[in-house]
């Protein structure tokens, strides 16, 4: 079977290549275009730690064909920092020692961030809410959760 | 190998499907990638439709009609269909929610297909198109009924009548795990009062059965009762009938006997779950 085009930006830079009709946007980015943010648990939309943002909502990357993306805006982890400048919930999870092997951390942090961009404020039911398709087998989720209280608080955190 | 078909038209998908048997269409992909990324689909064609009318939400009138392709997300981003958001924010977790659609909730085998519970107590009907024609409408009874026959083409949309007090419509998801378990069982129930009384009770139910199901005794013991005691007894008593559930890896066929009854009753009586 010929392979398919397909153009996207990710993480604000134009991307294009070739991939096999069914495969998914996961596979794509981590094999086709060297974007290893988000990572590969289950892939059947159990773990959560390929969750990217496509047009700023967040999806299973194992689970989404690639061809699907279109032209639309992807955003992994890998474009999170701003230069040296780590992103306010990356410092977040630093302090509050919110990743422990760190497996799960790119979809806690795509999840917070997508939560944040549309809810600066969010209670702690809505932070729950929020990462509950996201699963951490080492940290327990307390120290996550009270990291994106933090970044939600934290000046400069409302940055998408 | 698996092919691709990407559809800017509904009858040209229709088409592809009802032509080639090897053929299937893929909505939100949370189902059908599974099955692509654990190598149990790996030939034939995935229809995918990008046609608008495919996503397309008619909430404000009093025929509600919402395309298949429409996502649980976009649900809940609607607020003319806030008596849907319960049922639509029990599916998964945010990531799911963008994804995962209507038409393929109808689709899910059990434990899942919560939000296909919610449309039976609405009565709602699902439009269905083979071949190149225009779709028709059969019930979503019937459409379940015949659903593990498979091949029935194309489901464009869904309709009901919007209920006209949304208050009247409940839904409670029960699960074991904290937020976002999978279904024990789901229960919707759509409870019209007209001079307190109930009138056409309508009661679904989730994994009591191989697809989701009307709970027939239900509705004949509240209909024409009002809200009492009484009626909540005698509909705990006929909570079972027709229930046909399995055991599986969320909880035995006793279990799920056993804690039916009970949720019916808290939810009949407006108690928390
Ligand atoms: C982590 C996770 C949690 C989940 N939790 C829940 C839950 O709590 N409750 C629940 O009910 N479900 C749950 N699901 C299952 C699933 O996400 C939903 O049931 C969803 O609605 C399926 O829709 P989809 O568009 O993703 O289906 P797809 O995967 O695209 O399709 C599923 C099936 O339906 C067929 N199909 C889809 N649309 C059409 C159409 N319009 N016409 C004809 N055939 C069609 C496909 O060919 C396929 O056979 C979960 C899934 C995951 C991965
Ligand atoms: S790898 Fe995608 S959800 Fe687990
Ligand atoms: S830090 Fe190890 S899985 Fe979450």
């Amino acid at each position: 079977m010929a392979k398919l085009p397909v153009q996207f930006r990710l993480n604000g830079s134009d991307r294009a290549t070739f991939v096999d009709p069914a495969s998914n946007l996961l596979d794509t980015l981590r094999r086709g275009l060297g974007d290893f943010g988000p990572k590969y648990g289950c892939g059947q939309g159990t773990c959560g730690v390929c969750t990217v943002l496509v047009d700023g909502e967040p999806q299973l990357a194992c689970l989404t064909l690639a061809v699907a993306c279109e032209g639309r805006q992807i955003e992994t982890t890998s474009g999170m920092a701003d230069g040296p400048n780590l992103h306010p919930l990356q410092d977040a999870f630093m302090d509050h020692f919110a990743a422990q092997c760190g497996f799960c951390t790119p979809g806690m942090l795509t999840a917070a961030r997508a939560l944040l961009a549309k809810n600066p404020q969010p209670s702690r039911e809505e932070v729950v809410e929020a990462i509950s398709g996201n699963i951490c087998r080492c940290t327990g989720y307390e120290p996550i959760i009270a990291a994106i209280l933090a970044a939600a608080d934290a000046p400069g955190a409302r940055r998408a | 190998m698996l092919d691709l078909r990407t559809c800017a038209s509904l009858s040209e998908a229709a088409g592809i499907l009802s032509g080639d048997r090897q053929a299937l269409l893929i909505g939100g992909g949370t189902l059908v990638m599974r099955e692509v990324n654990e190598g149990r689909l790996t030939e034939g064609t995935l229809v995918r439709v990008t046609d608008p009318a495919f996503r397309q939400i008619s909430a404000g009138g009093a025929r509600v009609e919402l395309g298949a392709g429409v996502t649980m997300a976009m649900l809940l981003a609607n607020r003319d269909l806030a008596y849907l958001h319960a049922p639509a924010r029990g599916i998964g977790g945010p990531p799911v929610r963008t994804m995962a659609t209507i038409g393929g909730n109808l689709f899910a085998g059990t434990p899942y297909g919560d939000f296909t519970v919610a449309l039976l107590a609405l009565d709602a009907q699902v439009v269905l198109q083979s071949g190149y024609g225009s779709g028709r409408a059969v019930s979503l009874e019937d459409f379940l009924s015949a659903r593990e026959r498979g091949g029935q083409g194309l489901v464009t949309a869904v309709q009901f009548a919007r209920p006209q007090n949304p208050a009247e419509l409940h839904f409670r998801k029960i699960s074991r795990v904290k937020p976002k378990g999978i279904s024990v069982l789901s229960i919707a129930a759509y409870l019209p009062l007209s001079g307190g009384r109930v009138t056409q009770a309508r009661v679904a139910y989730g994994a009591m059965a191989p697809t989701p199901i009307r709970a027939r005794g239900v509705e004949r013991a509240l209909d024409g009762k009002p809200l009492d005691q009484a009626a909540i007894q005698a509909a705990k008593q006929a909570a079972l009938e027709g229930c046909r559930p399995a055991t599986d890896a969320i909880a035995s066929e006793w279990y799920r006997r056993e804690i039916l009854p009970v949720h019916l009753g808290r939810l009949l009586a407006g108690e928390p779950r």
